[in-house]
């Protein structure tokens, strides 16, 4: 549903100077700005990103401002939009591709999983295709049907794809600078019901410290997020693992734990691929407890396959079993149901519930 | 309600096939009797004739090599492209070389007239990887097998040529069946919209593995698919290499010089199985297939040629020497298969992640385990199992 057409533009409340109030969308819109403006082989198309500035408002005057090659609607055909981009990138060109909602990203399936994915090792590494698919995704907005679906397992079980999904306005800006850089091709989950949360950011600082934190100082580029989780809250009694969406609620959940004596590690995982065991492990070993949040339904997910990671490699420090809250097994509700389905603070507080502490209480 | 000029009229028309495929030559190998084209398309000038006819003969040669070789277990399929030399050497010849070629599976041929080495074009028919040469190298991209998916590519590459203002003709090849999928239409209608510098070429076999042209379309003809796009649609005689390269020559200075794209229908048939696998014999009559021997675009050309006194014997034997010095590269390729498990993991990303790393170092693991005599035959082992270090469970 693109009932979000009366939203203001995203970078309307952003303006160069000290403290500005930036929302997630407009954060994006800001990354995608630095990117046109830095490099001129960026390029930004899709469905309604010119003239309109996108559904959600995430291209919002680029077509203005870097005219109308660089930032362009295209014929309404999701297969032909990914695979036009990877011929481009073929050529040179470091393509951004917006599909309008997640589960019409669907038609260019194909091009995704057997071109995109496959062309360098296809081509044992002679052809690179450093572009950036983004897909907003994930439920919580009221969407009617086809607008809400989390399909980041279809991406993430498929080789050669890199899979990002910010969950906040700063990393909204770093991780799509960071995609954009990429070598390889990139599919960006943005997180629809995160769109118009707002942080107070100094735009000035958000830029430098991206500069810095990438600052090229070996001969190789480096990225500030890519394949690196990071702790969103400390905490030592139990860790909360989360991605996208289910970040704020894994951080409402600390919080209400917090007022109850327990201490809950956020874990942000933000880089499903690549995965960074090596945070995510320290941090469940730290704690001994975890619990793995994620909207999409559980079985065969993302959220499976952090278990298992963590099962493999933590059992030795785990004094429970490692819980999932997710959605059911069920396709994406309708919008007066979705609030059943969705993970949220009570869910998991039950399941941190459930960790086994009777020995330490 | 006045119907807008551009509905009807002479911009519609321009943009209809002529109402029969071109020809230049007929079966006989005698110049064609006049038809009514919507352009005039001259006969190409002898140079670039011979040199088809050359390439002709160096086709069929791969073709029956290849063959052999799957025959011989050296490589595992392939999909051959007998009958359709002329298509397959025109697609080569009527390019620049900063030009663009995107093959399909049956298309090897019109690679090695493009200038690849032999061996390096069938190397993913051999099996050691999914592609065998350096597609930058010569501007040919890797061989499609999803069907009609290298059309969009071919797109994305004239796309991006064109914003930087390159003199950059794409070539994109695709069969009779391909023109039914989705990516066909998507490739042809932003091509069309973008107006980019793509010459779109089916080659219609007539069929697709075992279902003919009948069950993919209800068109006049493939070629009258461009008019729904809006660019010019052209049918030709898929055995003729002159026509080929005049509606293709044609078809290429038009999208060089900014005209947009085209698409152009070859008329031809497949005179083998789908693959070596196939069974034709199914499917299609053996009459069926002995009609359009005839036919056959080597036999024309050659004859077309002596009959001008253009090729001499000598001509005729160089031409053969060299198509059997390909057939010996063919012969004497994949010698040995230097194959290495750990390129699994190399060119997956740029950077192998740290789990594929790991991965890495099991198979590696794993085969320095085998290469130890006292280890033969033995089961590789579970992966390393990640044990705490020290410290006890809380
Ligand atoms: C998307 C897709 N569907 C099915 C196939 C299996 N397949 C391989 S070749 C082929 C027939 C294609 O026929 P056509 O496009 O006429 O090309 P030809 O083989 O005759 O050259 C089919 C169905 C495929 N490769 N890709
Ligand atoms: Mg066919």
């Amino acid at each position: 549903m693109t009932a979000v057409s009366d939203q203001r533009p995203a970078l309307a409340d952003a303006a160069e100077g000290d403290a500005t109030v930036l929302t997630f969308a407009g954060a994006l819109n800001l990354a995608l700005a630095d990117a046109l403006e830095a490099d001129p082989t960026v390029l930004m198309f899709g469905e309604d990103v010119g003239t309109l500035g996108g559904v959600f408002r995430v291209t919002d005057g680029l077509a203005k401002r870097f005219g109308p090659d660089r930032c362009f609607d295209t014929p309404l055909a999701e297969s032909g939009i990914v695979g036009v981009a990877i011929g481009m990138a073929m050529n040179g060109m470091r393509p951004v591709v917006e599909m309008q909602f997640d589960a019409f990203a669907y038609p260019a399936l194909q091009q995704i999983l057997s071109h995109a994915a496959k062309f360098s090792n296809r081509t044992r590494g002679r052809v690179h295709l450093p572009l950036v698919i983004r897909i907003p995704y994930a439920g919580g907005v009221g969407g009617v049907e086809h607008h809400s679906d989390s399909s980041e397992a279809y991406y993430a079980h498929t080789p050669g794809l890199t899979v990002l999904t910010p969950a906040t306005v700063q990393d909204a800006y770093r991780m799509l600078r960071d995609a954009i850089r990429w070598p390889d091709p990139v599919v960006f989950l943005e997180p629809k019901k995160l769109y118009f949360a707002k942080e107070t950011v100094d735009l000035g600082a958000l830029r430098e410290d991206y500069a810095r934190d990438t600052a090229d100082r070996t001969g190789s580029p480096r990225y500030a997020a890519i394949g690196k989780a990071v702790v969103a809250r400390p905490g030592t009694d139990a860790t909360l693992i989360a991605y996208g969406a289910s970040v704020p609620v894994a951080l409402a959940a600390a919080e209400a734990a917090a007022v109850e004596g327990r201490s809950l590690q956020v874990l942000d995982v933000r880089s499903l691929v690549p995965f960074d065991d090596e945070t995510v492990m320290a941090a469940v070993r730290r704690t001994g407890r975890a619990v793995v949040i994620a909207e999409a339904p559980g079985f065969a997910s993302v959220a499976s396959e952090i278990v298992a990671r963590i099962q493999e490699r933590c059992f030795h420090w785990l004094a429970a079993p490692v819980l999932r809250v997710t959605g059911f097994d069920i396709p994406y509700p309708a919008p007066k149901l979705e609030h059943y389905h969705l993970p949220d603070v009570d869910r998991v507080l039950d399941a941190v519930d459930e960790l086994q502490w009777e020995e330490d209480e | 309600m006045d119907v807008p000029t551009r509905f009807s009229g002479p911009a519609v028309q321009s943009l209809l096939p002529s109402s029969e495929p071109v020809q230049l030559i007929d079966h006989d190998g005698n110049r064609a009797a006049p038809q009514v084209t919507k352009e005039a398309y001259p006969i190409p000038d002898v140079d670039l004739l011979l040199r088809g006819y050359r390439q002709l003969v160096t086709g069929r040669r791969v073709n029956q090599q290849a063959s052999a070789l799957v025959r011989q277990g050296r490589l595992a399929v392939y999909p051959s492209s007998f009958g359709q030399e002329a298509c397959q050497v025109a697609a080569a010849l009527c390019l620049a070389p900063g030009d663009w070629l995107f093959p399909t599976y049956r298309d090897t041929v019109a690679a090695i007239a493009r200038g690849l080495d032999p061996v390096q074009a069938l190397g993913a028919l051999h099996g050691n990887w999914h592609c065998g040469y350096n597609p930058l190298e010569h501007r040919v991209s890797i061989a499609a097998t999803p069907l009609a998916t290298q059309l969009l590519h071919a797109v994305g590459v004239a796309h991006a040529a064109k914003m930087r203002g390159e003199d950059t003709v794409v070539l994109a090849m695709c069969g009779d069946g391909a023109s039914s999928e989705g990516d066909f239409s998507e490739a042809l209608n932003f091509a069309a919209v973008f107006q980019l510098p793509v010459v779109f070429l089916i080659q219609n076999n007539q069929y697709a593995i075992s279902v003919p042209l009948s069950r993919q379309t209800a068109a006049p003809s493939l070629a009258h698919k461009g008019v729904g796009f809006g660019m010019p649609g052209e049918g030709v005689d898929g055995n003729d290499l002159a026509a080929l390269l005049a509606v293709l020559g044609a078809a290429v200075r038009h999208a060089r010089d900014g005209g947009g794209p085209t698409l152009v229908e070859a008329h031809t048939y497949r005179m083998e199985a789908h693959t070596n696998a196939d069974d034709a014999d199914r499917y299609r009559s053996r009459e069926e297939v002995a009609q359009w021997l005839p036919k056959d675009p080597l036999r024309r050309m050659e004859a077309y040629l002596r009959t001008r006194g253009t090729l001499t014997d000598d001509d005729a034997e160089l031409a053969a020497a060299a198509a059997e010095e390909v057939a010996a590269q063919l012969r004497n390729g994949w010698q040995q298969d230097d194959v290495d498990p750990l390129d699994l993991f190399r060119f997956v990303y740029s950077n192998p992640t740290p789990q594929l790393r790991e991965q890495a170092a099991q198979l590696q693991e794993e085969l320095a385990r085998a290469d130890k005599p006292d280890a033969v035959g033995s089961t590789p082992s579970a992966p390393q199992k990640l044990q705490p270090e020290g410290g006890s469970a809380r």
